[in-house]
């Protein structure tokens, strides 16, 4: 009987070490993959950076890329940016209204679309519309083997597909982001006009009284981080997609969740700078 | 075949290669050697590390062990610069053809002449790649999308991209699969023209015993990671063993 318990006791003991260490080894492969991961990723930010500042920059794929990235989301950028102004007006003039402070619309709508609202919708727009673009671009690249014909090319794939892409969008996107901010203040004066009489020169003289140099510089800075992290984020994922078709999908989906989290996230530490400094 | 090759040079030789992917061991020790002006096939069943071969010839993938020599350079240990010079001596015709999706015929073929023969001017480049596409068979595609081509199609054309910067090495990998019996031997037979045109050694990568019948001056086939026999066509064809007579019957 005494046997018996003592068995019993040293079975329970073993499967306990043995689940232990079960979980011991699993969360140790969480650990190494996540900094294995971690980097991956740094050695990739090391690449690109090297190969940013390399001899032969592959400036004809960069224009190519700019106007892809520029120019093909200016349609989108157009809708999105008008849209953000008609409804920003439409919803603060009634509150407006209940303050007494109407006349003050045209001012707090630029004010928010300049610091706010064009940069980070816009940058949403280009995570969605450019990250997955790029994500899916690459990530078909990849597993139709052109990435490696590139390679055998004598080609430096990351100075062809990576640099131009990274590049282009961190100096598309701040264009687009000022293209959306003017058309916002256009949206926000056909607004303005729906309930209003509102001349086009006076909308926009009294949009811009209150509108310093310091309300857009921050704005703009951000907007450079934005469309860098936008082009990495789907580069990064692109480029490591896997062999298999459903990974084209996977690099793209997770390019646009990622580079979306992204732009939150540099945005509120912008705020946070901006607001230490000013 | 085998007296003859000892009077010619080696233009790559492969010793006790060693790759694996993680646990997996594909290949086991691997040795071979190709010589100038022939065309070598390595015969074997899928999954056997053909493809993985030439990759590691390349320099697609890294090696675990043993030593890759093209031209008497070691690849194994050649990155940067000196890689890049050694690859501009091969060619490699991927399964899928691997053209570039967002160029043009033309484009897809000036882009490793732009790259490897800077010295090239404009009328050159074009002359060149008119000439590549005339030995292909498809002159008329110059301005075509690659997704406007057929499988065949789209094989020639990065056949043609391959050649146009005058490749010491072709590496095929399945130039036939997935292709219909008549295009498959039509670009068998363009393997031939071109050994023969450009005087190109070539390792070609198969499974298809009639692709092998076409192009081979020597075979080898692998199985399980290991070189199982090496000999000619003839050799092959006689042999008793049944892996062997499983692809030749």
């Amino acid at each position: 009987m005494r046997n018996d318990i003592a068995n019993a006791s040293i079975t329970k003991t073993k499967g306990r070490i043995i689940a232990l260490s079960e979980k011991s080894i699993a969360k140790k492969e969480e650990a190494f993959s996540f900094f294995s991961k971690i980097s991956d990723v740094t050695l990739f930010l090391i690449l690109v950076f090297k190969e940013t500042f390399s001899r032969d920059f592959e400036f004809k794929e960069f224009i190519k890329q700019c106007y892809q990235i520029g120019y093909k989301t200016l349609p989108l950028i157009s809708i999105t940016g008008t849209i953000m102004g008609l409804v920003l007006t439409i919803q603060s003039r009634p509150v407006l209204l209940k303050f007494g402070a109407e006349t003050m619309l045209p001012s707090m709508v630029a004010l928010s679309i300049i610091r706010e609202m064009g940069p980070v919708i816009t940058a949403l727009i280009c995570a969605g519309k450019i990250g997955s673009g790029i994500g899916a671009e690459l990530g078909s690249m990849k597993v139709t083997e052109q990435i490696d014909a590139m390679e055998v090319s004598s080609t430096n794939p990351v100075r062809f597909l990576i640099v131009t892409r990274v590049l282009a969008a961190t100096l598309m996107i701040p264009l687009l982001v000022l293209y959306a901010d003017a058309l916002g203040i256009l949206g926000s004066w056909l607004g303005a006009n729906i309930k209003g009489d509102v001349s086009f020169v006076l909308f926009f003289s009294q949009a811009f009284r209150h509108v310093e140099f310091i309300d857009l510089f921050p704005a703009i800075i951000k907007t450079f981080f934005f469309g860098a992290a936008i082009g990495l984020v789907g580069c990064y994922k692109g480029f490591n997609a896997g062999r298999g078709t459903e990974s084209v999908g996977k690099a793209a989906n997770s390019a646009v969740v990622l580079a979306s989290l992204l732009v939150i996230i540099i945005d509120m530490i912008a705020v946070q700078i901006t607001d230490m400094i000013i | 075949m085998m007296t003859e090759n000892t009077n010619r040079k080696k233009v790559v030789e492969i010793s006790n290669l060693k790759k694996s992917f993680g646990a997996d061991l594909i290949l086991k020790d691997v040795s071979l050697s190709l010589f100038e002006g022939e065309n070598l096939v390595v015969l074997g069943k899928s999954g056997t590390g053909k493809s993985v071969l030439i990759k590691c010839l390349v320099g697609l993938l890294p090696t675990d062990s043993g030593s890759i020599t093209v031209f008497d350079e070691n690849m194994t240990s050649a990155s940067g610069e000196k890689l890049a010079l050694i690859r501009e001596k091969m060619g490699f015709l991927f399964q899928g053809g691997a053209l570039y999706d967002s160029m043009t015929v033309k484009e897809n073929i000036e882009f490793p002449l732009r790259r490897i023969k800077k010295e090239l001017t404009e009328s050159q480049i074009e002359e060149k790649v008119k000439e590549v596409l005339e030995n292909v068979g498809l002159a008329d595609a110059i301005n075509k999308m690659p997704s406007e081509l057929s499988g065949g199609m789209r094989k020639r054309i990065s056949l043609a991209r391959t050649l146009v910067i005058d490749p010491k090495i072709m590496l095929y990998d399945e130039p036939t699969t997935g292709l219909d019996p008549v295009t498959s031997n039509e670009i068998s037979e363009l393997i031939v023209e071109v050994q023969k045109k450009y005087k190109t050694a070539s390792i070609i990568i198969t499974h298809d015993i009639k692709c092998a019948q076409k192009t081979a001056n020597r075979i080898i086939m692998l199985n399980d990671g290991l070189v199982f026999k090496e000999g000619t066509l003839n050799e092959f064809e006689a042999s008793n063993e049944q892996l062997i007579q499983s692809f030749f019957n």
